[in-house]
């Protein structure tokens, strides 16, 4: 079956078979390796991309799901050459150590501050509660998200003062 | 690696089109959604259907509204965007207790209401939470469309009364003034299915409960509800001593199974803590549900309706 998905802004057509899976999709037909694979069963959350800007487990989507609708992946979170504030904070707190879980997480807390600008610690716990990290404890995961929430509003605040 | 057998895909463009699509590869054909039961089934060959039929498309499946006396949910209806509808929580606080605690957020972004309902899980949620509001599941054949109480549409485990060729389209729930509802659930941590959970659903007229449902799952009762229980709640007043004789009548009426998840005993003494517990948070919350003219005045939320038609597969 031939689909169109769009990919952090770039369209990509392909001839795939129905069961192919979206994680695959990303990985092994467009070399976008920085979507992470892991436990295959949608727990562990590590294979998180946003399909229409809505955070979903990519081993859980067929790819022709995806014909049609936007994907970002990690790789799409940079904008000309600067990070994310989300990648920021995670490079600034210390929030990751192996990286496995690193992608997904960004992607959740790029759509999480997306819909809530200035989540507390419970709100952000809760919008990660489907992601595993065997490393960091979380700890410095929320911290890093606390810390882009902060950074997004000082740079919102200097931009409406001039 | 695992990855699904082999399958034709179609996708439908209307309900007509999924039914029809139904009756043309027949019994190996299955709906899809979310995916979220069916796609990890189908990796693990617990199920192999030959066809897939997508119905993510069919935005007329995704809205929430209230028509009439009735809140009407779409099968198609997203669990992250029953959360977000304060149409639907603001009248029965029930969807906002249970859909926090169903999968996880990201799941709850792809995974649908009808999808649950249909896979028929004896565990699963919104059975419960659908049971206890006496909700009525409309359902749509080649010949047209035909309502059953959610009381009668689960068959057995993952055997529901929707027919090879029928699709499941809308829920229907009925809002009574004076109404309270609240779900408790015990899981073991994020994600996993209950321990065993509870779903009450009061209303009160005159200070006495004019109609009770109790919604149970992950502890064998059938239809997952509690007649006994409910029947011994109406025409009383409501307060401790009758919920917790309620919720003693509920857990009796329970058939847990013991598994990794607890022993038989367990389940049942916390399906009737679990009920004694709504129930209290149902009546709390009576005065703020279908009276409150507020609620009422927002027949339907545009932000879901909105949702619905933005694409968000
Ligand atoms: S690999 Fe998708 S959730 Fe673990
Ligand atoms: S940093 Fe290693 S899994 Fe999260």
């Amino acid at each position: 079956m031939r689909i169109t998905v769009t990919v952090n802004g770039q369209p990509h057509t392909r001839e795939v078979e129905p069961r192919l899976l979206l994680v695959h999709f990303l990985r092994d037909e467009l070399s976008l390796t920085g979507t992470h694979w892991g436990c295959d069963t949608s727990n562990c959350g590590v294979c998180t991309v946003q399909l229409d800007g809505v955070p979903v487990k990519s081993c859980t989507v067929l790819a022709v799901m995806a014909d049609g609708h936007e994907v970002t992946t990690v790789e799409g979170l940079e904008r000309d050459g600067e990070l994310d504030a989300v990648q920021k904070g995670f490079v600034e707190c210390h929030g990751l150590q192996c990286g496995f879980c690193t992608p997904g997480m960004l992607l959740t807390a790029r759509a999480l501050l997306d819909r809530v600008p200035d989540p507390d610690e419970g709100q952000i716990r809760e919008a990660i509660s489907g992601q595993l990290c065997r490393c960091t404890g979380y700890e410095n995961i929320v911290r890093s998200i606390r810390w882009a929430a902060e950074a997004s509003q000082k740079v919102a605040e200097s931009e409406a003062r001039q | 690696m695992q990855v699904p057998a082999k399958f034709e895909y179609e996708r439908a463009d209307s309900v007509p089109h999924a039914i029809e699509l139904l009756e043309r590869y027949g019994p190996d054909a299955r709906i899809v959604a979310g995916g979220h039961s069916l796609i990890p089934m189908m990796k693990l060959r617990l199920a192999q259907p030959e066809a897939l039929i997508d119905i993510n498309g069919l935005a007329e499946l995704g809205r929430i509204a209230v028509e009439g006396d009735e809140l009407a949910i779409g099968a198609l209806v997203r669990h992250a965007e029953l959360l977000d509808s304060t149409t639907a929580t603001n009248l029965f606080p029930i969807f906002r207790d249970a859909e926090r605690v169903i999968a996880d957020p990201i799941v709850r972004n792809r995974g649908t209401v009808g999808g649950s309902l249909c896979q028929g899980d004896p565990s699963e949620d919104l059975s419960a939470v659908f049971s206890a509001l006496r909700a009525t599941a409309v359902i749509q054949g080649p010949g047209g469309t035909r309502t059953v109480p959610l009381r009668e549409f689960h068959r057995g485990p993952y055997e529901t009364a929707v027919a090879e060729n029928e699709l499941l389209i809308q829920l229907r729930v009925p809002i009574a003034p004076g109404t309270g509802s609240a779900y408790e659930k015990v899981e073991r941590r994020v994600g996993d299915w209950p321990v065993a959970a509870t779903g009450a659903v009061i209303t009160v007229r005159d200070g006495v409960i004019a109609q009770a449902g109790i919604g149970l799952t992950a502890v064998g009762a059938e239809h997952f509800c509690a007649p006994e229980a409910e029947e011994f709640l109406r025409g009383k007043a409501p307060g401790e001593e009758t919920f917790a004789e309620a919720a003693r009548i509920a857990a009796e009426h329970c058939e847990p199974h013991a598994d990794q998840r607890g022993p038989a005993d367990f389940k049942r003494h916390l399906a009737g803590e679990l009920t004694k517990r709504a129930l209290t948070r149902a009546n709390l919350n009576v005065a703020g549900s279908a009276t409150d003219p507020n609620v009422a005045g927002s027949a339907t939320d545009p932000n879901v309706a909105g949702s619905a038609t933005e694409g968000r597969i």
